[in-house]
């Protein structure tokens, strides 16, 4: 069994970046059109090309960057790169909450970087539509290095749609995501991250967010698909007051799939709260699901819910809830639930005439029904198909 | 509507009813007696067809089809229906699609939610933290909308309150169309173990269960005052 500790391996991670060319070599086809299969895959990802309420576009093919509009008042979106120039090396910003050092993908991130996103909102501003931002893949063995930066400037509220995924026809290649996220004073980030990679893809994203005082960070993170290996552990701090953090996770592994998930949420200042929640389904694949909530003020709220579904008989799915309180004055909890599905609920659903099988995706359903809104419908296809899946594979 | 011949069941490989025999006619309302142990939601359970209730011996007819052994999502559809004690909790399923699940006709469900005040349930996850009120209007709710054409209840009294006795009493007159006094199809057979449900609903029939066998019929009233006043051991002595 595979060792409990996320952390890095050097020789191992060394060897990965190895294995890929760099996305540069790749990338005299990252500038050509998207096809409309490619547009299709980027809508079942959540990046809907067509949709007239999508004012604000980010696409980076390869490391190209083929599209960056925003219309909105108050929002600026730039290529990383170019924000960089433009600010004076972000500053405040670039490398200030996670540590190019930490491990060989931070590193390759920090010294071959392709490109990435900078978005922020200014002050006051209120985007009633996500804005959406795609990490593209086009080519196989490429190694993608993305660096983002969101920062919500007091009193905004902003929500952003990511997609990463590959070539429809493609199986194999490396995702490097560095992000980091800046909630200021009273500001609102809801964050939805869809993955939907192949099955030779592995991917590291490096995710740190602060949020400053009356702050609120909600992250949906969803990936329904297969891949070879997803090895991710954002850490949210709450800096300031009444500051709040809630973390939802879906994670299908189908067979041949190894995802390491997790959240971490410091509460670093009084009446702070928390909530992580993530719904793992294992149809043969491997999914580690992590939480770490740590209370280092008085007056906070967190809890922590893991629910695990085993839908085949091998497969793993490997719960770690960790609570850590630094002072007594905390309110912290979690439940954790793995297994099938309960025969009793099957029969309760039989009782009122549903078959088996129509009784079983119900449930599914059930366990995968995470309300997030302005999910294009495709995506909301592809939950649906993603059950269907879940059902056959059993 | 519904005979039983010599029913014996096992549940754990435990003999828990041990040669059942009973007559339901169309129209009919049955109740049934008996002390905590006794063997009375195993029948229910075996009528219904959950898994884990082996019929070793005897058989169950239900619409003139043996249903000894055909699948429980068939029996329901062939017109039987269970109002569960303690229905177990669906996480993220919720009422209004469960209702809709259930309803023979297209939006029954929905109609009866909003006749039965209960609209404010439809988006809430079923049973999550329903109180024992609601957990069984909800029960009969789902049923009303299934329009089962023999209803098992068991315990449906169970964790009410005097206010809420009212509801479930008339919901449960309606499913078993007690308001019709000719050509009243529907059945039903109810477990009762405090009895104040025959102040809402009028019963056909009586029976005691001790011990895995049914050791008196007849008038509910009657059986219900002999066990107040002696006690089931009473039932155990007097041979019908």
């Amino acid at each position: 069994m595979p060792v409990l500790k996320q952390g890095s391996d050097k020789a191992r991670d060394e060897d990965l970046l190895k294995r890929f060319k760099s996305a540069s070599e790749a990338d005299a086809s990252g500038e050509a059109e998207l096809d409309s299969e490619e547009r299709k895959r980027l809508k079942q990802t959540g990046v809907d090309l067509d949709a007239a309420n999508r004012l604000g576009t980010f696409i980076q093919t390869n490391c190209h960057v083929s599209s960056c509009h925003c219309d909105i008042e108050g929002v600026e979106m730039l290529p990383v790169t170019e924000a960089l120039k433009k600010y004076d090396g972000l500053k405040d910003y670039w490398w200030k909450i996670l540590d190019p050092g930490k491990d060989a993908f931070t590193r390759e991130a920090d010294r071959n970087l392709d490109n990435g996103y900078f978005i922020r909102a200014r002050a006051g501003a209120k985007v009633v539509y996500p804005l959406q931002a795609c990490l593209y893949i086009r080519n196989d063995n490429v190694a993608q290095k993305v660096h983002n930066v969101v920062v919500a400037e007091e009193g905004s509220e902003l929500h952003i749609i990511t997609g990463c995924t590959t070539h429809p026809h493609l199986t194999s290649g490396l995702h490097i995501g560095v992000s980091e996220f800046y909630v200021k004073k009273g500001a609102k980030l809801v964050f939805t991250m869809v993955h939907n990679w192949a099955e030779d893809v592995y991917v590291r994203p490096r995710t740190a967010i602060v949020v400053e005082e009356g702050g609120t960070f909600l992250s949906n993170y969803i990936s329904l698909k297969g891949v070879k290996s997803v090895q991710t552990f954002p850490t949210c701090t709450l800096k300031g007051r009444n500051a709040i953090a809630r973390f939802n996770s879906v994670i299908v592994a189908p067979e041949g799939s190894d995802i390491d998930t997790g959240s971490r949420v410091v509460l670093e200042a009084p009446e702070t709260r928390a909530e992580i929640i993530s719904r793992t389904i294992s149809y043969g694949g491997r999914v580690v699901a992590r939480g770490h909530l740590i209370g280092k003020a008085e007056n906070i709220k967190a809890h922590l819910e893991c629910q695990g579904l085993m839908l085949a008989e091998h497969g793993v799915i490997h719960a770690i809830p960790e609570l850590e309180a630094h002072v007594a004055d905390v309110d912290m909890s979690h439940e954790a639930a793995v297994g099938r599905i309960a025969k009793e609920e099957i029969e309760y659903l039989m009782s009122r005439g549903l078959d088996e099988e129509a009784a079983t995706s119900t449930i599914v359903r059930g366990f995968l029904n995470v309300k997030i809104d302005g999910l294009p419908k495709e995506l909301d296809d592809e939950l649906q198909k993603a059950v269907e899946e879940c059902r056959h594979g059993m | 509507m519904l005979h039983i011949e010599d029913l014996w069941v096992d549940v754990q490989g435990k003999e828990v009813l041990r040669g059942i025999n009973m007559d339901i006619g169309k129209g009919e309302t049955h109740c049934l007696f008996g002390k905590n142990g006794s063997g009375k939601t195993t029948l229910l359970m075996t009528l219904m067809g959950f898994d884990g209730y082996e019929v070793k011996h005897g058989k169950i007819v239900f619409q003139g089809e043996d249903i000894t052994h055909m699948p429980l999502y068939e029996r329901a559809r062939l017109g039987m229906g269970l109002s569960f004690q303690r229905p177990p909790t669906l996480r993220g399923v919720k009422l209004r699609d469960m209702l809709n699940l259930c309803s023979s006709v297209q939006g029954a469900g929905m109609e009866l939610a909003i006749e039965y005040g209960f609209e404010r349930f439809l988006d809430r996850e079923v049973n999550l933290g329903f109180s024992g009120g609601e957990i069984k209007k909800s029960e009969l709710l789902q049923l009303l909308a299934q329009n089962p054409a023999l209803t098992l209840l068991d315990e449906p009294e169970s964790g009410v309150d005097i206010e809420n006795l009212n509801v479930i009493g008339d919901m449960i007159r309606r499913l078993l169309e007690k308001d019709k006094h000719r050509n009243r199809t529907k059945s039903g057979l109810i477990i009762t173990h405090t009895g104040f449900i025959l102040n809402y609903v009028t019963a056909d029939k009586g029976h005691v269960m001790l011990n895995g066998k049914l050791c008196c019929q007849g008038n509910p009233i009657d059986i219900f005052e002999g066990i107040q006043k002696h006690g089931y051991e009473e039932c155990a002595k007097c041979q019908f």
